[in-house]
């Protein structure tokens, strides 16, 4: 148990291929961090950087505030999940799980007790005599899991664990993971591309794109105030619709409509509007801040339709709603309400995002917060 | 069993009363076995015909018409107990096994240990030192031999082991870089990641992780490397002149008939089934060994 921390880290591989910039980061006991970003945005080259698998070009890795940068991976007291689990395919399951310990000196008595401890949490008795090549999918990942967890590290670091599984045991080991990794009180750090991962696992959320850090928040700040308009887009699914439009005077122009721009900075000529395809709604008929469309496309997300409408006086703008199962609407002339707070404004030059006076009344609102 | 209307029509046919093209006469197949039994003959052939002439007394090797298959008086074991007794055989045969088997843990103990660093670390000018590997293995054999000749000369290695073994491993050595690296270039890297993480050194993480899962590699060059050493014939012939050093190849090339005119067929089959025999053995022993796909499991498979 340590803090992590990284400084100014940079991996500079030619000048032309910079992974990872400039990256500053810390890493708590207890924390749960999830570097999530769209491939090739460096996290998995930070991950490694972490695990001293590469070298970083410039600034530092500390764990529990000592430069780690120098030592082997061997040496920094870390357990690493890869994404393809990477078992010692010649060495029985409780080798496996012991072979870090064994390096380690540990004595063959506590050997035994913390492989048959870990084994019996991740439910692997049965299968300690087996080699890798006669488990599963799930199994195999288990037992990579058994191999971290029975090092008692300092620092989990997590590769992609969870995307060779299919998709139904995903969920029921990403539950497992959640319950395993509450239970210590090690600082984890998680890469992963899948944001619902990363929402659902996470304290924190570091946004990484292009080798920069976007964000780093609780995860329902960052779903609920993206940083930037990267942010915005990645992270919720369906993407939350994104509009580039004209500002006049305090409105910004969708077709025929006017959106308020609430105040808290000067109105630029151009902005970025991001509304969640979850918060828009089919309008009540006493509303007034609505838009009309037609409906050029419905999909079927089984316990919701998303709707793609094309909005009336523009015809290239598409805004996509999620509609629950039970309403019911008209697919020529669709009334949509676009609820003032649930708006986000971003700049239209550098994409950050532009402080609104409601904000802080939607914050106090108060959405619960459970670390 | 009930038989219902429905399955009288399909009640097979008697034998030979097939539909026509269904259950005709299997072409296929035969010409098939009759390819196979004919690969067979033509490599086997002169193998079997030694095997036959080894265990055939002298008169039914030279009588005519042609033995082929000797009758139950004309089995002898002679030919080989000559072997042991008037040659010295058992000698000839550590000589060779000494020599082959020494040189090909030589070459696996210092390929595989090159291989891995040509395939993991990032040398400056690998691609050269490759090419390096490589032009070695297309030296004409016949021309090196005339160097080596003068080195062993000059270092007055002749009529020892080692004036065989190292010349034997260095030939065998760019063989076996090529081979291991390609064989440690598929092992997924991950599994070495993972192994330093748990606190494995470079040198553990060879002998512990890599080689086990690269052992059908390792048996295969190896036994590429002893057969190569078994069969050698210029070196061993020359570098060796005592008696008592020789190798299989070359006794069984200088096996001599009581007279000038006499050509001992008997002992030189029987000379050719005991220094191919444990290469034979060599290979099916290992062939079990060699189990495919160990690899399978380490990663997502």
């Amino acid at each position: 148990m340590a803090k992590l921390e990284l400084r100014h880290l940079n991996k500079t591989y030619s000048p032309k291929i910079v992974p990872v910039k400039d990256l500053s980061l810390a890493v708590e006991d207890g924390e749960f961090l999830t570097f999530v970003g769209p491939s090739g945005c460096g996290k998995s080259t930070t991950l490694r950087m972490i695990a001293g698998l590469e070298q970083p070009t410039k600034g530092e890795v500390r764990i529990g505030d000592r430069n780690v940068n120098a030592k082997a991976p061997g040496d920094r007291n870390i357990a690493m999940v890869f994404q393809s689990y990477a078992l010692y395919p010649h060495m029985t399951v409780h080798d496996n799980i012991a072979s870090g310990l064994k390096l380690q000196k540990v004595p063959s008595n506590e050997i035994r007790h913390r492989v048959a401890e870990t084994g019996h949490i991740l439910g692997l008795e049965e299968l300690m005599d087996r080699k890798p090549a006669k488990l599963s999918g799930g199994q195999r990942q288990r037992v990579a899991l058994a191999r971290a967890l029975v090092r008692r590290p300092d620092v989990f670091l997590l590769d992609e664990p969870l995307s060779n599984l299919d998709a139904l045991l995903r969920e029921q080991v990403r539950a497992e993971l959640k319950q395993i990794f509450d239970a210590q009180s090690t600082p984890v750090v998680y890469v992963t591309h899948d944001q619902t991962e990363a929402m659902t696992l996470s304290t924190k959320v570091a946004v990484l794109n292009n080798g920069y850090l976007q964000q780093l928040d609780a995860p329902h700040e960052i779903y609920n105030k993206p940083a930037n308009q990267f942010v915005a887009g990645f992270i919720g699914s369906p993407q939350m619709n994104l509009l580039t439009l004209k500002c006049q005077s305090n409105n910004a122009i969708l077709g025929d409509y006017r959106i308020p721009i609430p105040g808290g900075f000067a109105p630029p000529p151009e902005i970025v509007l991001g509304i969640r395809p979850e918060h828009v709604r089919l309008a009540r008929p006493d509303e007034r801040q609505t838009i009309q469309g037609q409906v050029f496309l419905v999909e079927n997300l089984g316990m919701s339709y998303l709707l793609s409408v094309r909005v009336k006086g523009a015809e290239n703008v598409t805004v996509r709603a999620l509609l629950s199962a039970d309403q019911r609407w008209n697919n020529e002339d669709l009334t949509l309400a676009l609820p003032l707070e649930s708006i986000h404004w971003f700049n239209a030059q550098n994409g950050d995002r532009l402080p609104t006076t409601h904000e802080e009344a939607r914050l106090d609102q108060g959405i619960p917060v459970k670390r | 069993m009930t038989t219902t209307a429905h399955d009288t029509p399909r009640q097979t046919p008697p034998a030979g009363h097939a539909t026509p093209g269904a259950q005709s006469f299997p072409l296929k197949k035969v010409l098939l076995w009759v390819a196979i039994i004919a690969v067979v003959l033509f490599s086997l052939g002169p193998v079997l015909w030694q095997w036959l002439t080894s265990i055939k007394t002298n008169d039914a090797i030279t009588e005519l018409p042609v033995v082929y298959f000797p009758a139950p008086n004309q089995y002898t074991l002679q030919h080989y107990i000559e072997l042991f007794t008037r040659e010295r055989f058992g000698a000839y045969i550590f000589n060779s096994a000494f020599v082959a088997i020494t040189s090909t843990l030589l070459c696996l103990a210092i390929g595989s240990p090159a291989a891995y660093a040509l395939a993991r670390l990032r040398l400056p000018g690998e691609q050269f030192i490759l090419a390096a590997v490589l032009i070695v293995t297309l030296f004409p054999y016949i021309l090196l031999f005339l160097g080596l000749l003068e080195i062993v000369r000059v270092t007055g290695l002749a009529n020892n082991y080692l004036a065989l073994i190292i010349p034997y491993t260095a030939i065998n050595l760019p063989l076996t870089i090529l081979v291991m690296r390609s064989f440690f270039q598929q092992l997924p890297r991950d599994l070495e990641d993972s192994a330093k993480v748990d606190g494995y050194n470079t040198v553990q993480m060879l002998t512990q992780i890599v080689l086990p899962m690269t052992l059908p590699a390792l048996v295969t060059t190896g036994i590429l490397a002893f057969i190569f050493a078994w069969n050698e014939y210029i070196f061993a012939l020359t570098f060796m002149t005592r008696e008592n050093l020789k190798t299989i190849p070359v006794a069984a090339a200088q096996l001599g008939g009581t007279t000038l005119f006499d050509v001992p067929f008997g002992p030189l089959a029987a000379a050719t089934i005991v220094g191919t025999l444990p290469l034979i053995l060599l290979v099916l022993f290992f062939q079990r060994k060699i189990v495919q796909g160990l690899t399978s499991g380490a990663v997502k498979g």
